[in-house]
């Protein structure tokens, strides 16, 4: 089953490519040959000579229909939409480096504190807890609407799971966060092969913008800060729980 | 909000040469976090929303918390 999976990656990368190498086919968008690119079809260029001065129609919030991004958060239509390789090359780099603590120092048993927790404190940690985890979801599933988004999300995720391994002394983080970490990343480079699939270009808008302020708008925006949101979430936990192990007897 | 940023901005200034200057390994962590803070004050003053939720979520929070873990796991206070 792995290796069949493994395969299947194999050949979609080796597509992706020969499509970008080819410099034949049209339809695939290759790479043109040399002294045939046509430089007005350039995404650089089309944003460079794009007018903002005339006449764009007023943008009202909550009522303009199917606009270009659609986001309210203009910066999360740049970090997620424009600009979204950018942002799964730094989950990648996440993602190393939370490997890499892992191996040095991960994968003992649970760590005992030498202090000496107050029932109290026990008991309104937990709630604490539950609210940083509502406040973390909300952070990065309005993403697209308010400041914020997929880091700050995870990382306030993080930080409840933080306050629950100081104040209980034998927790430890579930082992199923490992698994949502890989099938998050893996769901985002999914997606970013759907939009090369649908509209020719890797990691493309290819869902409906829908009204500016809505919560279901933004096309893939929302989508891709909640698949980052998790992932770092469940990536920073685990970096913690790591923290938390015991050390080995040398 | 002139005099506000100027204050804010030299204390940012002190607290870092502090971070880099101090004989104890966990007041730098301390003044790195101290100069965090200000940064996300000073961001919220440029009107920049997006950069001060990360670096109050990341800077203040989170980088404090694996400094003196790993300064936990070290054992020892003191620089060398």
């Amino acid at each position: 089953m792995k290796k069949v999976v493994a395969a299947i990656i194999a050949f979609l990368f080796f597509v992706m490519f020969v499509s970008i190498l080819n410099s034949d086919s049209k339809s695939l968008m290759g790479i043109p040959k040399f002294g045939e690119v046509n430089l007005a079809e350039r995404v650089s260029s089309r944003y460079i000579s794009k007018s903002v001065s005339e006449d764009a129609g007023e943008i009202i919030y909550g009522e303009t229909n199917n606009a270009e991004s659609g986001s309210a958060n203009m910066v999360t239509s740049i970090v997620v939409n424009y600009r979204s390789f950018d942002t799964l090359g730094e989950v990648t780099v996440l993602f190393i480096a939370t490997t890499g603590v892992a191996i040095l120092i991960g994968g003992g048993k649970r760590q005992r504190l030498a202090i000496s927790v107050n029932p109290i404190l026990k008991i309104s940690a937990r709630i604490i807890v539950a609210l940083l985890l509502v406040f973390g979801v909300y952070v990065f599933t309005h993403g697209h609407l308010t400041p914020g988004g997929g880091f700050p999300g995870g990382t306030i995720i993080a930080a409840s799971t933080l306050l629950m391994l100081v104040v209980e002394d034998d927790k430890r983080v579930s082992k199923l966060l490992k698994f949502l970490e890989g099938s998050m990343g893996f769901l985002y480079v999914v997606i970013g092969i759907a939009g090369l699939i649908i509209t020719g270009s890797f990691l493309q808008n290819f869902l409906p913008t829908g009204t500016i302020g809505n919560l279901f708008s933004a096309g893939i925006a929302p989508v891709v800060y909640s698949i980052i949101g998790l992932k770092v979430g469940a990536e920073l936990s685990g970096l913690l729980d790591d923290f938390f192990a015991e050390e080995e007897e040398k | 909000m002139n005099v506000i940023s100027f204050i804010i901005g030299i204390v940012l200034v002190i607290s870092a040469i502090v971070a880099i200057e101090a004989k104890k390994l966990i007041t730098s962590v301390v003044m790195l976090s101290l100069s965090s803070l200000l940064a996300v004050v000073s961001f919220v003053l440029l009107k920049a929303p997006d950069v001060a939720i990360t670096e109050a979520s990341v800077g203040a929070g989170f980088t404090t918390a694996i400094f003196l873990l790993t300064l936990k796991r070290l054992g020892r206070g003191k620089s060398e």
